[in-house]
């Protein structure tokens, strides 16, 4: 039993620190749906986000040699953010104003992101990864960790972006189900022209929409590079994908979101950590097959729950006013 | 002069066909122009010359670089051949980089194991990746079709497990372990260079070209003058009517994501059935099929157009080649290719541009000659 809840006090914090960058973009997916744009640049937006912000960790490290690398990680979560914010307007641009197809738009910003990525690490360093190798990860945090139970899982080995985002997604739901803003989003995605025909601006929504979830993406790829990247290189393999996937198979409902990032996160767990588990690392099985798990898994999700699918119901469709 | 303006001005305005062409070439220029920006933000002293050599890439050591242009431009024709295919279909193949991982690592298996098969052997290396890459683009079309999930994110996950499955392949079966990376086909594995040699002496330039240009050809003759092709289109207007109609919209749907699995597997062989290159096996995705997307959005979806922007692309990777002489990065060329396709998004604003100017020209003139006439 004793050996049993070591493990578990092992494995969980890796799950937690896989599942809330997960869970933070695909709530960002789930703001941009919700009011009616499609944004499958989330990968690219991450990849945005985690280079600046890794890049900007990088000068601070140099420029303030005191300084305490949790401040580092929380200056690099913001300025992720705001590139995620400014990076998702060209998109916000293009689907909304310029009513173009909205995956061809995002996918030219995938492509742009990582050779952006790419190149201006080269032009700087000479080759494509950032020198940025600090340990983000808190050990323990004072007090808290000596609570039995929840200490040892949520506030040991943690990272601070955990907590930021834990706070981001109560907030969300809070603004999405609860205030006026959030009634106005979701009824830009399910019928805009309705929602226009009562006042409500269908533009201005959208690109609340969109920037949101161009801020929660590019803190979640500026929290995904600060937890599991010793040194950024222009790549998150897919990370912003398999959110979207999150959000598709929760069905765009908050709560299913959590449990389908948990499920993922295992998933994941599972790839990285293939040789730490008991019974796995006596079948001696290639790891990339393990690695192949989360996509799979997406595939047979998807296959199982999108017969019905609840998606908003304009969402991909550019907005036309005259339309009935 | 001013005449002959207003002549092909009111030509363009004529054709729809025609206002598109002209909103893809002003998207090249906008990605150009960025590009072009970008270099005067890095270096400005070498930007002019470096970017005068990336748009005459293919002229800058004669004959020679042009048949490497014919090269570059393969893969990528045959990549946006299937991207455009699929489209005709109302599907977005953005799994093109799988099927090509699985073409190339079927081609590479056999051309490395299959030696028995003699002058055979590359062509069953080509029709082997041809059926990889038919079989990665059917899971797709099956789930959409049957499964109602959406194509894009089941293709983008299949990409994914395609690269692992690479890995692992390599890894296990096709590991040259002495020179530390995948092994290399057999030479009777590698495609012909045939008289092209002679043609185009010092060029990395093969059978592959006309390969390309026998899909191209196969691929507009049934989109054209075929009743499965105008089936496929159909099905890609409307699913709905295309049933209604009696037509089978899931057999549609399925058999033309195998089709353009199928070009997908064939342009991985033309990759890496060549002395020379290795199927890389590190965790990265194959660019050329996102590259691909962008060539049949410019190509507007036509096999024919997709020919002719798969030969700007070479061209312009050709260009790319040049570039570390004047102490540029090659990635360059992908952000300018990315930026391209944001543009080509904007087609529809940019056909109204378009649209608007030669309207406003043409019937400045025109308004004038009525006058006459009326009189």
């Amino acid at each position: 039993m004793n050996e049993f809840a070591s493990f578990m006090y092992y494995i969980l914090p890796i799950i937690l620190m896989n599942m809330a960058p997960l869970a933070l973009v695909a709530l960002g997916g789930l703001y941009t749906e919700k009011s009616g744009v499609i944004n499958i640049a989330l990968e690219g937006i991450m990849v945005m986000g985690a280079f600046t912000s890794v890049y900007a960790a990088t000068l601070f490290t140099g420029w303030f040699a005191g300084m305490s690398i949790q401040i580092v990680v929380l200056i690099g979560l913001l300025i992720g953010a705001l590139l995620g914010t400014i990076f998702s307007l060209t998109h916000a641009f293009a689907s909304i104003h310029m009513k173009s197809n909205q995956i061809i738009s995002a996918t030219a910003l995938n492509l742009f992101a990582v050779a952006f990525a790419v190149f201006t690490a080269r032009t700087i360093y000479g080759h494509r990864r950032l020198p940025f190798t600090e340990t983000t990860m808190i050990r323990e945090v004072p007090f808290l960790s000596s609570v039995p139970i929840i200490g040892p899982v949520f506030f040991t080995n943690a990272y601070l972006s955990t907590y930021i985002i834990v706070l981001i997604f109560a907030a969300s739901m809070v603004i999405l189900y609860k205030t006026k803003l959030g009634l106005r989003l979701r009824s830009c995605g399910e019928h805009p022209q309705a929602a226009e025909s009562l006042g409500v601006n269908v533009y201005k929504i959208r690109y609340i929409g969109v920037l949101a979830s161009g801020a929660l993406a590019g803190m979640g790829g500026a929290a995904y590079a600060f937890t599991f990247q010793r040194q950024f290189g222009g790549e998150v393999f897919g990370f912003g994908f398999l959110a979207l996937a999150v959000m598709i198979s929760g069905q765009w409902r908050p709560m299913r979101i959590l449990l389908v990032a948990l499920f993922f996160s295992f998933m994941r767990l599972l790839a990285t950590q293939s040789d730490s588990f008991p019974g796995l690392n006596q079948l001696n099985l290639p790891s990339q097959l393990y690695r192949m798990l989360p996509y799979v898994a997406t595939l047979v999700v998807l296959a199982f729950t999108s017969k019905k699918s609840q998606a908003p119901r304009a969402a991909g469709e550019p907005y036309d006013s005259g339309k009935r | 002069m001013k005449d002959l303006w207003t002549k092909t001005l009111e030509r363009i305005g004529r054709s729809p066909t025609r206002i598109e062409a002209t909103s893809s070439v002003m998207a090249i220029v906008c990605g150009l122009l960025f590009g072009l920006a970008l270099m005067l933000i890095v270096n400005p002293l070498e930007a002019f010359p470096g970017f005068f050599t990336v748009i005459t890439g293919p002229f800058q050591e004669g004959l020679r670089s042009l048949g490497n242009m014919f090269y570059f431009g393969v893969p990528i024709i045959l990549t946006g051949l299937s991207v455009a295919f699929a489209f005709r279909t109302g599907l977005f193949n953005i799994g093109a980089t799988g099927q090509l991982t699985m073409g190339a690592l079927t081609a590479v298996y056999i051309g490395v194991n299959w030696g028995f098969l003699g002058p055979f052997h590359w062509v069953v290396a080509v029709l082997g990746a041809m059926l990889a890459g038919a079989l990665w683009g059917a899971i797709p079309g099956l789930l959409k079709a049957f499964r109602n999930v959406h194509e894009v994110v089941t293709s983008i996950m299949l990409n994914y497990v395609a690269m692992y499955f690479n890995t692992m392949i390599i890894m296990n079966f096709l590991y040259d372990f002495q020179a530390s990376r995948t092994a290399h086909p057999l030479p009777s594995a590698r495609l012909p260079v045939l008289f092209l040699q002679n043609i185009f002496p010092g060029s990395r330039i093969n059978i592959g070209i006309f390969i390309a240009v026998f899909f191209v050809a196969i691929t507009h003759i049934l989109l054209k003058k075929t009743t499965f092709g105008y089936e496929l289109k159909a099905t890609g207007f409307s699913r709905d009517a295309s049933r209604y109609a009696g037509m089978n919209e899931k057999r549609n749907i399925v058999l033309a994501m195998v089709i353009a699995g199928a070009i997908s597997g064939v342009a991985g062989a033309m990759m890496y059935l060549i002395p020379g290159r290795h199927l890389p096996y590190e965790t990265i995705l194959i660019t050329e099929g996102f590259t691909g997307i962008a060539i049949a959005l410019l190509g507007l979806s036509a096999p024919i157009g997709v020919m002719l922007a798969g030969l700007f692309y070479g061209a312009l990777h050709q260009g790319g080649t040049y570039l570390q002489l004047y102490d540029f990065r090659p990635e360059i060329i992908d952000i300018i290719i990315a930026v391209i396709i944001y543009f080509s998004a904007l087609s529809l604003f940019l056909q109204k541009i378009v649209k608007t100017f030669i309207d406003k020209r043409t019937k400045a003139s025109m308004g004038l000659s009525e006058e006459v006439e009326t009189r």
